[in-house]
């Protein structure tokens, strides 16, 4: 027990050695946050719009109208010839435009379908589908509004509109905000980035620097030397994990709705996994750019396949299947989970149990390979 | 000169001795670009449903026939109790709920206009403002087409549908992620495995006590930093055209602009990237402070403030002002106007030339600090240092 204690004393006296080391273990994450927290925004609002309104009557200024009561659409400019669209378009000064033609009024009149022309940039094909999505919505529901005007006209002939409310309510983030999904994202992120690529590259450092064999012949075991290596870099995940949980819920006012506690004892069982990873990788690499380029390698597809970003049921089957091998997929289940709708162990236990697998099955692994290496 | 060359060979052969780095710059950018091109999109399609019908009429059934029947929404459950909607919702099961209340044919059939309950998971800001549009189009055009098939039984024919909507979309016509993503993926690999690989490139040999030996040769620092950063232009060049021949048998993506155009720009922002490498490399000591701010200044920047995945319109105006300084930002715009749109020079000269300042400038100052470290031996000690003082500690 002692022997542990002084690797780990020694650990961190090496970390405070690179004056530059400890500052960027600890801002890096902040940085992190308030980036993710601030700038990392879905939200589509305020999309760029010209309009080319041909017709100029009171009708098409009320369907043009319509698009910017919505708060989506933002007005860029009226052009009144429909040649001056490509330039906004090609420009990237606008994303929408929307053409209204000559007489759309006369047959909005006469009872005959006037049509609206929309031009959608579908270079930045997100935004262009939520664009779109929005702008179907407006017109659906000014068709509708018309519709509804005539019939009321027709009523006494004994003709009623159809008409459906839908009552929606949404559940766990009603203001519908990215950062709310976004900033606890980033504790997993955080907290993978820095235990899974501290540790390998602490071990192959030493490895590259020759120490490694010092410390094999000193009366130090590998298991002691192992889990003396790894506790400083538990230890600092805990810290960036109360650091980002401060950070999160006093200045983003994420709400936090379950167990604090749930929330520590599951990002424990996370960093096994990833300590086990970072360990891993140490044994196969010889260098630290070879340890640091093997970990880019592992947490790439660990970062785009685990629904930080991109939604998993997208994904096509083959690689939904596969990302039932990522911890990180389980991890951010719970924090959603715990973060937003406040569950608790009873609907967590599952992604817990999965974690304790990976986390018990990649340790017993490096351990194994790194005795092997030792001896 | 043959200074230089004896660089750019000593640096071939060492990338050439490891095999992994070699892998890491080839094989990185096709794995990426299949993840991206076939994986990760953000389309809101096939949102799992559950519906608890209560009504259980004809009309409620074609109800739920006109959101199941698109291919947004998936019927997952079929509920006879709406308690067990809640469940759902918790465990993820299903995104959307949707229920049907008694009475609903009988109150649609009277014009009544009845309530249909529907319950969202909002965490995923995004899909879930996404699949609210789907949902409220879907029910107004059941409303529309019930409205006027039933003054059409009853022969008025003046209800015909007042308003028809024409979207077209123009450059990307099938709203693929792939197009978008090509030239975003670009200017994402091409920052992140130049800037990681060079910073480690310098630091590296001060690490490990060979800078001293590089010092004491005759070889000036400008030849070191050219020398240094020739072998990574010209292998991360390959890795641009691998992407684009990618882009191009995988997704189909052509090049609809100037092709010598592209190249230009692609060199300038490469240069950039390697000045910041490199800048980075000559201001650390160890290489695990090197590549901590090579991702925090690269992989972050490129990926939150380029406008690569996240709109730059969206973000407060402080962070939109810091996305200026972020090179990616600039080098997307032109990709994404060479490539897609096959616009001229004319559209996009401003973002070339912020791209080759910002080459000049890094280049420029990390030249400046090896000067100045070689002057005065700086570079030599820390490493020596580091490697004296982890062995004194035991």
């Amino acid at each position: 027990m002692r022997k542990i204690g002084q690797i780990i004393r020694k650990e961190f006296l090496q970390l405070k050695r690179d004056p530059r080391l400890l500052p960027i273990i600890f801002v890096a994450p902040v940085i992190q946050l308030l980036l993710m927290g601030y700038a990392a925004n879905l939200d589509v609002r305020d999309i760029p719009t010209v309009v080319c309104d041909l017709d100029g009557t009171v009708a098409s200024r009320g369907v043009v109208a319509k698009f910017f009561n919505s708060g989506y659409f933002r007005l860029k400019n009226d052009v009144p010839d429909i040649r001056a669209l490509d330039h906004y378009l090609d420009d990237g000064e606008a994303s929408l435009a929307i053409v209204i033609g000559r007489g759309f009024s006369d047959k909005l009149a006469a009872g005959r379908t006037a049509s609206v022309q929309l031009i959608v940039d579908g270079s930045e094909s997100q935004s262009a589908t939520v664009g779109a999505s929005y702008a179907s919505l407006i017109l659906s529901g000014y068709t509708q509004k018309i519709m509804l005007e005539k019939l009321t006209r027709l009523e006494p002939l004994g003709l009623r509109p159809v008409r459906v409310n839908p009552e929606v309510r949404i559940w766990y983030n009603p203001e519908l905000k990215s950062r709310n999904f976004m900033v606890p994202g980033v504790l997993g992120l955080v907290l993978m980035v820095m235990t899974m690529m501290l540790t390998a590259m602490a071990i192959v450092r030493e490895k590259e620097a020759g120490t490694m064999e010092q410390l094999i012949v000193t009366p130090i075991r590998p298991l002691e030397l192992i889990t003396g290596k790894l506790l400083p870099f538990l230890i600092i995940g805990l810290i960036d994990v109360c650091l980002i949980l401060s950070v999160a819920t006093f200045l983003f006012r994420v709400p936090l709705r379950g167990s604090v506690l749930l929330l520590f004892a599951m990002s424990l069982l996370f960093m096994m996994t990833t300590l086990g990873l970072g360990l891993f990788i140490s044994t196969i690499s010889r260098t630290q750019q070879q340890a640091m380029m093997t970990t880019v390698f592992f947490m790439m597809p660990m970062m785009l396949l685990s629904g930080f970003v991109f939604p998993i049921e997208n994904m096509p089957k083959a690689f939904q299947f596969f990302t039932y091998v990522i911890p990180l997929r389980y991890y951010f289940v719970i924090i959603r989970g715990i973060f937003l709708k406040g569950v608790g162990a009873m609907e967590l236990w599952g992604q817990g149990l999965a974690l304790i697998a990976f986390g018990a099955a990649i340790l017993i692994l490096s351990v194994l390979r790194f005795r092997k290496k030792v001896g | 000169m043959s200074c230089l060359r004896a660089v750019v060979k000593k640096e071939f052969r060492q990338i050439a001795r490891d095999a992994r780095m070699l892998i890491f710059l080839v094989a990185m950018p096709g794995f990426l670009l299949l993840m991206f091109g076939f994986a990760l999109n953000f389309d809101v399609k096939h949102i799992p449903l559950a519906v608890c019908d209560e009504d259980g009429s004809a009309a409620s059934r074609e109800f739920i026939g006109n959101f199941i029947h698109t291919e947004y929404f998936d019927l997952k459950f079929e509920l006879s109790d709406a308690r067990r909607v809640d469940r759902l919702l918790n465990e993820e099961k299903v995104r959307v709920a949707m229920v049907i209340p008694r009475g609903f044919g009988a109150d649609l059939a009277a014009g009544r206009g009845p309530a249909v309950q529907v319950l969202l998971d909002g965490a995923n800001a995004l899909s879930a403002s996404t699949s609210a549009g789907y949902i409220g189009t879907i029910v107004q055009n059941f409303a529309i087409r019930m409205t006027t098939r039933r003054s059409a039984d009853r022969g008025f024919k003046s209800v015909g549908l007042p308003l028809a909507s024409e979207i077209r979309v123009w450059y990307n016509p099938e709203l693929r992620s792939a197009n978008f993503l090509v030239p975003g993926l670009m200017a994402f690999i091409l920052m992140v495995v130049l800037v990681i690989s060079t910073a480690f490139s310098i630091v590296r040999e001060k690490e490990r006590g060979t800078m001293e030996q590089i010092m004491v040769s005759p070889i000036r620092p400008v030849e070191l930093i050219i020398g240094k950063t020739i072998p990574y232009v010209v292998i991360s060049l390959l890795s641009a055209h691998l992407v684009l021949l990618l882009g191009w048998v995988l997704f189909n993506v052509t090049i609809k602009g100037s092709y010598p155009l592209l190249l230009l720009t692609i060199t300038l922002f490469l240069i950039g990237g390697l000045g910041q490498g490199l800048l980075i490399s000559t201001i650390t000591r160890t290489q695990q402070v090197a590549f901590q701010l090579a991702t925090l200044s690269t992989l972050l920047p490129t990926f939150i403030l380029s406008g690569f995945v996240f709109p730059v319109r969206n973000m407060p105006p402080v962070i939109q002002a810091f996305t200026y300084l972020v090179p990616a930002k600039y080098f997307l715009v032109t990709l994404r106007s060479i490539i897609l749109k096959g616009a001229g020079i004319g559209a996009f000269w401003d973002q070339v030339l912020y791209l080759a300042g910002f080459a000049v400038l890094m280049l420029g100052l990390s030249t400046a600090r090896m000067k100045k470290a070689g002057e005065t031996g700086q570079t030599v000690k820390p490493g020596k240092q580091s490697v004296n003082g982890s062995r004194g500690e035991r």
